[in-house]
């Protein structure tokens, strides 16, 4: 029994999963255009960039998403609760649009649920 | 704050690309190769450097099994320091060059507070280098000197495996979406347009609403449009799995990418590009290879906690290993920390849902049969019964002449040829089935005179100098024609689920002619399949129950829901769901929309490639209702396969994990070596894709 390595073990676990599993905060804030609907631009490389939007409810969303990588991962993302996917060809910018929302969480992934991003909607 | 530093990263990565909103256009790279084929490309000589400098690497890790290089380089000697020293400069060298992807992963994921497959990868790949280095460099630190072994064979190894297993399944993946591409590429880029009275070829982009194109035999239909002039028969086998040619005449709709064969046309263009048949068709399948079935969701769970829960995994066999396990702990715990890390396979399992839903949804794309969702999918596999509409689905839909039954001195062709004059004025449907078998057969109906149409009894007429009445029973009764028994043919007529229609000719009976809605070809075939598949085939129609009852015998319907109005089709499949059964709805689209949306699956059967059918959560593009077994039958395969791939990626996952942590070794000494891990770990995903990409070689058609 090694005190040392059996102690700093634990403590790195401790770390990964508050890393990883612990409460996040903040977020990127959808700007609001001209035409009523709240904007937000993510770019996509291994992830999402930002993934956590925050939207207020009751009013469109729109998505831009530009993939700058050409992995087949996030080759597509995915609205769960929307029925809603749109494919991403690399360097190109994709527009999708969501229906204004009631104040909750609502994720957005790539196909194979491995990338995650969260919209955050509040009043 | 956030938002600025986003806005600038996009200025840099503004392409000019346009943005890529209903336009159908492959995917491609720069010199015109599709991303996944560059990607793959890219993969491979990643992988060709890996494997190429894995092999000395490997020698030089372990010299004492090599004759002639153990005596070169013996054990403890300072020339086999200098070479581990050179493979670990070459190994850095193939972890940066052939696996900086992980890395930049790894960075991209950690800075979004997430893990993924890179993750497990480089955390395993550096573990393994920074242990190396370290025995390289400092061999005292560690308590006997045959611990200070160096494992820079694991870094070569698993990154060449890793990136051999994601190099294929770019390949084969690009195989499962070629549904799409097919379908893409069935759009021809140019068209010969009529402009101020010349042909002149056009590029698409520059074709209008109102052009008038012109096609010969062996090219494209551009775009959907309207048939002014000539005729041909053109293969819509691309968009509706039918292979038999259409034939297509002044008036009729054409499609875009579909093939014309024979003749030449030209045909005057009805819609936008995007509006076009083939665009819907595209982005439905689209859309439903990107939806989520709910079985899915339990995935997602587990996908979401898998990575993190692994690297903890690996921390704990660490202490576990160094606390309790054999000497030299240090070696046992980093061998078993790094064989976890790299075994572990979240890919295989969050890959097998949409790998197979795609490659099914596609498969169903070539046979014309479009599947709205995932989980339309899902629950047409647990379909106990189908019911189906009568009219337009088991029969044609219009009726046509079946018999003609001569009484008096009249022939046959003869009694066509009055019926087909007098009813010539008539705008009855059954009168336009009579003028259409008599042109059919070289007959042209005479100028009638008197035409008169007698409401709820038939019509008048006189033809040839002769006085005519061409009507049912009611009207022979009212006018005096004596039937003499002939009545009895009427009614068998009828039992056979036909309209008889008397012929008086100068006040005799002359013959009967019957008219009936006759059942669809494949019909019976189709309910006798879906009856072997163990489904309840269900018939309902608006029609009286004699009729009904005579169309359900021809075609082997046992169950007969007549006399049924449209509004209450819905009523009648929700009254065999609360039986407890999953139920599907055969129709129309248009009579039916209340029943289709009613019922579990809506199948909507539709008229030439009018996908515009929002009730249904399948489409059946052609009228044959072969498709309703092919739907079936795809649902089942794909949701077999589905559950094949879960089923894998679990077992792997819940079986490779624990023997990576050495859970064997108490019992039986076995330890798993990283670099079988990495096999076993580029072979799980690539399983599971190939197990997907079989489903390509499903058969739907049958007889």
């Amino acid at each position: 029994m090694n005190w040392f390595v059996t102690v700093v073990g634990l403590l790195l676990i401790g770390v990964i999963a508050w890393y990883f599993w612990g409460p996040k905060k903040g977020g990127s804030l959808a700007e609001t255009n001209a035409s009523g609907f709240q904007e937000a631009k993510i770019l996509v490389k291994n992830g999402y960039n930002p993934s956590r939007i925050v939207v207020q409810s009751g009013k469109p969303v729109r998505f831009e998403f530009t993939r700058i990588e050409t992995g087949a991962c996030d080759g597509m993302v995915i609205f769960p609760g929307f029925e809603k996917s749109a494919t991403l060809p690399a360097g190109e910018k994709v527009i999708v649009d969501l229906p204004p929302m009631k104040t909750g969480s609502y994720d957005f992934t790539c196909q194979m649920g491995m990338f995650r991003g969260k919209i955050i909607v509040k009043n | 704050m956030e938002a600025e530093k986003i806005q600038h990263m996009h200025e840099h990565q503004d392409h000019e690309h346009g943005m890529m909103t209903g336009h159908i256009k492959p995917e491609q790279g720069q010199q015109g190769e599709s991303t996944e084929e560059l990607e793959y490309r890219s993969l491979m000589k990643k992988w060709w450097l890996a494997a190429t400098v894995s092999v000395p690497v490997i020698l030089v890790s372990y010299p004492n099994l090599f004759p002639g290089l153990r005596e070169l380089l013996p054990m403890g000697s300072q020339q086999l320091w200098w070479a581990r020293l050179i493979m670990g400069i070459l190994a850095l060298f193939v972890v940066i060059r052939s696996g900086g992807q992980f890395f930049v992963g790894t960075w991209e994921g950690l800075k979004q507070r997430s893990a993924n497959m890179n993750t497990l990868i480089a955390t395993g790949v550096s573990a393994a280098w920074l242990y190396s280095l370290v025995a390289l460099f400092w061999p005292q630190i560690f308590p006997r000197p045959e611990m200070a072994d160096v494992y820079y064979d694991v870094t070569t190894v698993v990154t060449a495996l890793v990136v051999l297993g994601s190099a294929l399944e770019v390949k084969a993946k690009g195989r499962s979406s070629e549904a799409i591409n097919k379908l893409v590429a069935l759009q021809p880029q140019t068209a010969n347009v009529v402009r101020d009275g010349k042909e002149v070829k056009v590029p698409l982009e520059e074709i209008n609403i109102g052009d008038q194109i012109i096609v010969r035999p062996g090219e494209k239909v551009a775009i959907d449009g309207t048939v002014v002039s000539g005729s041909s028969a053109i293969d819509e086998s691309m968009l509706t799995g039918e292979s038999i040619p259409v034939e297509k005449n002044e008036g009729d709709e054409v499609f875009g990418g579909t093939l014309n064969k024979t003749g030449s046309f030209t045909f005057k263009v009805t819609k936008e590009q995007k509006d076009s048949a083939l665009a819907n068709i595209v982005e439905m399948v689209k859309q439903a290879q990107g939806s989520r079935i709910p079985v899915q969701k339990v995935v997602d769970q587990i996908s979401s906690i898998f990575t993190p829960g692994v690297i903890i995994a690996a921390i704990l066999g660490y202490i576990v290993w160094y606390d309790f396990g054999p000497q030299p702990g240090w070696v046992y715990a980093l061998i078993v920390a790094v064989t976890t890390l790299i075994i572990a396979c979240p890919c295989a399992l969050g890959m097998a849902t949409p790998m197979s839903l795609t490659t099914g949804i596609g498969k169903g794309a070539e046979n014309g049969i479009l599947i709205r969702s995932g989980e339309a999918l899902q629950i047409a596999q647990k379909l106990r019964t189908i019911v189906m509409d009568k009219t337009g689905t088991i029969t044609e839909g219009k009726p046509s002449l079946t018999d003609i039954v001569p009484l008096g001195k009249f022939t046959e062709e003869e009694l066509l040829l009055i019926s087909a004059s007098v009813e010539q004025g008539s705008e009855h449907p059954l009168a336009s089935a009579i003028v259409e078998k008599a042109k059919e057969k070289g007959l042209t109906p005479v100028k009638s005179e008197g035409f008169n149409a007698i409401p709820g009894h038939g019509v008048e007429g006189t033809v040839d100098g002769k006085m005519i009445y061409f009507g049912n029973l009611k009207l022979m009764k009212e006018k005096g024609i004596p039937l003499d028994g002939f009545n009895s043919y009427a009614a068998s007529m009828a039992d056979q689920g036909k309209t008889p229609m008397f012929l008086a000719i100068n006040g005799e009976a002359g013959g009967i002619v019957a008219v009936a809605d006759i059942v669809k070809k494949d019909s019976l075939s189709v309910i006798h399949e879906l009856k072997s598949m163990g489904l309840e085939v269900v018939m309902i129609t608006g029609d009286n129950e004699r009729t009904a009852r005579a169309i359900a015998k021809q075609v082997g319907i046992d169950q007969v829901l007549a006399e049924v109005l449209p509004q209450h089709k819905a009523e009648n499949v929700r009254r065999l769901q609360e039986e407890g059964k999953k139920v599907a709805m055969v129709g129309d689209g248009i009579n039916d929309a209340p029943a289709l949306t009613q019922a579990d699956v809506g199948i909507a059967i539709g008229t030439g490639t009018d996908v515009a059918i929002e009730a249904s959560d399948i489409t059946l593009i052609s009228g044959s209702l072969e498709g309703v077994v092919r739907a079936i039958r795809v649902s089942r395969a794909t949701m077999k396969n589905i559950y094949e791939g879960l089923f894998g990626a679990f077992i792997y996952n819940a079986i490779g994990i624990p023997i990576a942590l050495g859970v064997l070794y108490p019992f039986t000494g076995i330890l798993l070596s990283p670099l079988v891990a990495a096999a076993a770990m580029a072979f799980s995903s690539l399983t599971v894709v190939l197990n997907a990409n079989r489903l390509k070689q499903l058969k739907l058609k049958f007889n």
